[in-house]
């Protein structure tokens, strides 16, 4: 019986422990006066590319260049800036590989119109296609006739 | 055009952009950097080691510039000391250290063990700096002309062969403009 109680004391004293490890090892977390805040800091975390592991946004990783930009993105956003705001302010400094969804401009207008011109070129080999066929029914039809 | 070419050239195609790709992933620095040509960001920072001194970009006006920024957590920045130690012996422009996210202590002791190249060091102990200046990460380095103009950044560490090719040759064209 004694035995069995100093385990369980044990067993307590290791979980114990390791919850202690778990909340000194995470960094100070961010403070948001309300929800609506806290929603727009996430949003806003998870457009904006963490630049040192650059598959990764902001919220996700861990590297302290994301901490930083974390904070700053956060001081900014309790100042009252809007989303826009912030973001110019990490292009201005980082350029537009900072987002992740990139800007519709000179550079990119192939990479948005891309879609269009795959789907019409599809569209254009299914009418090639559906013409061709057709003529051939219409041959066929005709030699049996 | 028949209807076996057509596949065949659209496969051609997306292999030559896979092989583009792959070849142009791992270069961070087709990455360009914003600053170039622009005016360097506002600094105003202590000395490293000098308490109670600090320098701002004002300060360095008039002469051509190296910001080196470095910590002595950054294991590349020790591989390229001695480059930099090489830049700053010929003398044709002034390297400044800025020194981020580090201890100063930790920084003092780096450089009494590698040697100090830099003419002064900065201390940008939160980094604030560094994301004005979009670093990445240790080390990078910054040419900044005599008008306080960013006019070159280099991502990683400095090597002989940029130092040729791309710093002495913008240094010889800032003093033939003057």
């Amino acid at each position: 019986m004694r035995i069995q109680q100093f385990f369980i004391c044990l067993f307590i004293l290791i979980v114990s422990f390791s919850a202690l490890a778990q909340v000194t090892s995470t960094p100070e977390p961010l403070v948001f006066e309300n929800q609506q805040q806290q929603k727009r800091f996430d949003e806003l975390t998870r457009e904006l590319r963490c630049l040192v592991c650059q598959n990764q946004n902001l919220a996700d990783s861990d590297a302290p260049l994301a901490h930083d930009l974390r904070r700053e993105v956060h001081e900014m956003l309790m100042a009252g800036q809007t989303n826009k705001q912030i973001k110019q302010f990490l292009v201005e400094r980082y350029g537009d590989f900072v987002l992740y969804r990139p800007p519709v401009q000179n550079n990119t207008y192939l990479l948005w119109l891309a879609p269009l011109i795959l789907l019409l070129g599809g569209a254009w080999v299914l009418r090639a296609n559906i013409n061709k066929r057709a003529a051939l029914l219409n041959a066929d039809d005709n030699h049996q006739d | 055009m028949n209807s076996r070419t057509l596949p065949l050239l659209a496969f051609i195609l997306l292999v030559t952009l896979l092989v583009v790709g792959l070849k142009i992933s791992d270069r961070k620095t087709l990455i360009p950097s914003p600053l170039i040509d622009k005016p360097a960001p506002a600094f105003n920072l202590p000395v490293l080691g000098e308490p109670g001194r600090v320098l701002s970009k004002s300060s360095f006006l008039g002469k051509p510039y190296l910001i080196n920024f470095w910590a002595s957590w950054c294991v590349t920045c020790r591989v390229e000391h001695p480059v930099i130690t090489e830049l700053a012996k010929r003398g044709v422009l002034s390297v400044v250290g800025f020194n981020f996210r580090d201890e100063s202590a930790d920084a003092q002791a780096w450089l009494a063990r590698f040697g100090n190249p830099y003419e002064v060091n900065l201390v940008d102990l939160d980094g604030k700096i560094s994301i004005d200046f979009g670093v990445y990460a240790a080390p990078e380095s910054f040419l900044v002309d005599p008008a306080g103009m960013i006019v070159f950044k280099q991502i990683g560490a400095m090597t002989p062969e940029i130092i040729e090719t791309e710093i002495l040759p913008r240094i010889a064209s800032m003093e033939s403009r003057n």
